[in-house]
């Protein structure tokens, strides 16, 4: 017989879940070297591995005992296996500030905003809501706001950097032209693109079925197979909703957006997988992948350049994910919703948006148009990712 | 010597070579290019957003002969294999080439050929 049966399922339930998350690794490189041009794939990838690497260490040095206050306050698991499972998501929050900036960023000044996430802007957020909160008892306090995995800890967070990392870079050279039309820029590798979403979407089981925290009695087992049931669920309605809106939009299918689509549902389920039926996650997917077909081309009409669409599926959909909580479970009330996304993005974009500014200032986050021209593979790496094809315009 | 350029579909590339080497054209030089002509490109979509696709791939065949009579069977072959009767089908250009050099044995002009 095992001695502390539930510690040691629980403790491998936290590290099998870790594991998927670290899906998401490959995921979303895989995802923004398909999307972005030849010329910048080996650059977005080697920004890719930094972000694993610098976040991952900048939370485990500082951020994690900022976040939770120490290393030992909980003993349910493994204290190693809980700070893994925690570690496992920093890198998300800035790959998805990373992704929307793609194809016009310099990667030394963008570590260093990884530092700032890892080590301070995400933990603050993690405290306030999952961790040791520092706003106990005041009027800031969101503890009540329902977010089993991160709609708006997570994706809204990054989505809210992402925000003030846009305004502040501007779009890629050329992108917009002085008429007012989109100069297409399309992606380089569409299977890579297809392989990165769907390492995702693996991922998200871990991210949201290990979120529950515990499996080894029969509520909780329940619970995380119910929440990783959901999760799919609205992957796939906002898959067809994304499928079959771009068709009657387009007359054509875009699986780029199809995919986006998909993985909008996934955020928007993952505020509250673990307390809906099996039914509704399939109204949050599709209106996820809805908010992203309708969003896309919205943010190109404000000139908001995101070449990977990380702003409708993470900042949007962390939005709606956090709302719909309140609005389909009768417990959570949507005011503390409303109050909790309120009170992220009034602590996350400011901080980011002066940070940003800063680093951009003093080290030139934004590659100059000339550089955007080589190609940051050319200026930042010296290697080219595919060097037998011809290199893109 | 006259030196042969065919812009042709791609996907007649094969036709084309076999009718030359049926022909006795003993060499070639291909390349993929771009180009229009009187056929239009096309539009094609991206995340919302339109964008016209105004040059086409084909495939350019160069030829050098040693005489005219050479270059009118190359010329008849390419005709024959490359034409579907829709547009876009290509163009055949004619010159006067000045000298050949064989680089392996320094043979020049039809000895090279």
């Amino acid at each position: 017989m095992l001695d502390n049966p539930s510690y040691i399922i629980d403790t491998f339930f936290a590290i099998f879940a870790m594991v998927l998350i670290i899906f998401m690794v490959p995921g979303f490189a895989m995802l923004e070297a398909g999307l972005v041009r030849t010329k910048n794939v080996t650059s977005v990838l080697t920004v890719n591995v930094m972000i694993y690497a610098v976040a991952s260490l900048s939370f485990m040095l500082v951020g994690y005992e900022y976040a939770f206050g120490s290393w030992d306050h909980q003993d349910s698991i493994s204290k190693y296996a809980f700070f893994l499972f925690q570690m496992a998501f920093v890198g998300k929050v800035v790959n998805i500030m990373s992704g929307g900036v793609s194809e016009r960023s310099r990667i030394l000044p963008l570590a260093l905003f990884t530092i700032a996430v890892g080590a301070f802007i995400y933990p603050t957020i993690v405290n306030i809501t999952w961790g040791a909160n520092f706003l106990e008892g005041t009027m800031f306090d969101i503890s009540g706001m329902a977010d089993l995995a991160g709609s708006t800890v997570i994706h809204s967070t990054g989505g809210w950097a992402l925000l003030a990392a846009i305004l502040i870079m501007g779009p890629r050279r050329g992108r917009y032209k002085k008429s007012g039309a989109v100069q297409v820029i399309p992606a380089s590798n569409i299977p890579l693109v297809t392989l990165g979403a769907f390492l995702l979407w693996i991922g998200w089981f871990g991210f949201n079925g290990g979120s529950v925290g515990a499996i080894s009695s029969k509520e909780n087992a329940d619970a995380v197979a119910l929440t990783i049931m959901n999760t799919n669920t609205a992957g796939i309605a906002g898959a067809i909703v994304g499928w079959l809106l771009t068709y009657f939009t387009y007359k054509k299918f875009d699986v780029t957006m199809i995919l986006n689509g998909a993985l909008g549902g996934l955020v928007a389920v993952t505020a509250g997988p673990d307390q809906y039926d099996i039914y509704t996650p399939i109204l949050i997917g599709a209106i996820g992948g809805a908010l992203v077909v309708w969003f896309v081309p919205l943010f190109d009409k404000l000139k908001m350049d995101d070449p990977v669409g990380a702003l409708s599926v993470h900042l949007v959909n962390g939005i709606w994910g956090t709302l719909a909580v309140g609005i389909f479970v009768p417990t959570v009330s949507i005011m503390a919703q409303l109050k909790g996304i309120a009170v992220v993005g009034a602590i996350v974009f400011p901080i980011s948006f002066v940070i940003i500014y800063i680093i951009n200032k003093l080290f030139t986050l934004r590659a100059g148009d000339e550089e955007q021209q080589e190609g940051i593979d050319y200026t930042e790496c010296g290697m080219e990712a595919y060097p037998e094809f011809k290199r893109s315009i | 010597m006259k030196k042969i350029e065919a812009i042709i579909k791609p996907f007649k590339l094969e036709d084309v070579k076999e009718a030359l080497v049926e022909a006795g054209i003993e060499g070639m030089t291909i390349s993929e290019v771009k180009g229009y002509g009187r056929q239009q490109g096309h539009s094609e979509l991206y995340r919302g957003a339109e964008y016209v696709i105004e040059f086409i791939p084909k495939i350019k065949i160069e030829i050098v002969v040693s005489s005219q009579a050479f270059a009118d069977v190359a010329i008849n072959a390419i005709k024959d294999a490359a034409n579907t009767g829709k547009i876009g089908d290509g163009k055949i250009f004619v010159s006067d080439i000045q000298s050949v050099i064989r680089i392996r044995t320094g043979e020049e002009d039809e000895e090279a050929l």
